[in-house]
């Protein structure tokens, strides 16, 4: 294991601390969209986009991706890709499970519905 | 020749370094695990995503959940990655103390990130009636957030073993245990009011997880477990506490803000 030198311990301390004023001020900023008067369209994009820097910024600094391997990254990303490959199979269907599902429970008996 | 060769040559052992991650095999395993569990988040939060949309009698989230109190505990979790963070600094320059404070800070943050999901799952489900089986957003609420405390929980108990190795010998195996029962007491309470299936599972893992992680504590070497040149184990569950903070990041987001 590599040992880290004092001036990399202090570097990668102020690192920290400076992410973590970021991931706050997000934090702060999506409270803050979701109460704009805006489409909600443009809101969930907003927040989607908030929401991907807050998860960029721990994965890269605090899990450390920034400094490893590029293959570590292709590891980590693998999901991400992946779950937007599902998302875009599921959009042919979106919608339709809510309306089979809403639809699906039988009418009432006839003698029920005098009740 | 090096040491790592020359082990593997002539007593058949696995060198301790790997090429994608030149400190540990286990930071590998761990990226690979997590890239895993990431597609299991991802399936749920896309099946979310499909059921939610299109329903119009999907509730606003801001009505029913409470995003002040999980704005606070999305906050907690980021206190507690800095912690987790700082951990790790302190080890790498060989600073024990520091190690056993920012592991425990680490842990309360995340005790009590789950009490105030107890707390939250109650009020949901005592006093405004949502269920699990009541409609598709009970279902996906609690099994998104419930899939997600359950990471927590084993976070919890993941970094005790850590640190009862870390302070070594009986007060280790006493820190292990005191953390791994108040953090199954929590657990079981949460899960009482619905999952009866749960409750026996989690159960089960909380016994376990006492017996290994007490037994590890009590079987640390007398020197010190961790130091500036060896602290791969401390990287790694740092690793897994981080992408539950990540993870959280993004549920916070889809399932309560959007």
């Amino acid at each position: 294991m590599a040992v880290h030198t004092a001036e990399q311990l202090a570097h990668e301390h102020r690192r920290y601390l400076q992410v973590f004023v970021w991931l706050t001020v997000l934090t702060a900023l999506e409270l803050g969209v979701i109460k704009m008067p805006i489409s909600g369209f443009a809101i969930g994009s907003m927040l989607v986009l908030l929401a991907g820097t807050k998860a960029a910024l721990v994965a890269l600094f605090y899990m450390h991706l920034s400094v490893e391997k590029r293959t570590l990254a292709y590891i980590a990303l693998t999901p991400a890709v992946l779950c937007v490959f599902l998302v875009f199979m599921l959009l042919p269907d979106l919608g339709a499970i809510t309306r089979a599902l809403t639809h699906a429970s039988p009418p009432p008996a006839a003698g029920e519905a005098h009740h | 020749m090096s040491q790592a060769v020359v082990a593997e040559h002539e007593f058949g052992l696995e060198p301790a370094e790997s090429p994608l991650t030149p400190e540990s095999w286990g930071k590998l395993g761990m990226w690979i695990f997590l890239a895993a569990d990431a597609m299991s988040f991802g399936g749920l939060l896309a099946g979310y995503g499909a059921l939610r949309y299109g329903d119009p009698t999907w509730p606003r989230p801001s009505e029913i959940l409470g995003i002040q109190l999980t704005a606070f505990m999305t906050f907690l979790l980021i206190c507690s990655s800095v912690t987790m963070v700082e951990a790790l600094a302190a080890i790498r320059a060989g600073d024990q103390a520091g190690l056993r404070k920012f592991l425990t800070l680490t842990i309360f943050g995340g005790l009590t990130f789950l009490s105030l999901q107890s707390y939250e799952w109650t009020k949901l489900i005592v006093h405004e009636g949502q269920s699990v089986s009541k409609n598709n957003f009970g279902a996906t609420f609690f099994i998104l957030t419930g899939f997600h405390g359950c990471h927590v929980f084993g976070g919890v108990t993941y970094l005790s073993a850590v640190l009862g190795r870390a302070v070594r010998g009986v007060s280790g195996a006493i820190i292990v245990a005191v953390t791994a029962v108040v953090g199954a007491i929590g657990m079981l309470w949460i899960t009482s009011h619905m999952f009866n299936a749960f409750v026996g599972i989690g159960a089960a893992l909380v016994v376990a997880g006492i017996v290994y992680a007490v037994t590890n504590a009590l079987a640390a070497p007398g020197r010190e477990v961790y130091d500036a040149h060896d602290n791969s184990e401390v990287e790694i569950a740092a690793l897994y506490w981080h992408f539950v903070d990540l993870i959280w990041i993004l549920v916070f987001t889809f399932v309560y803000l959007i």
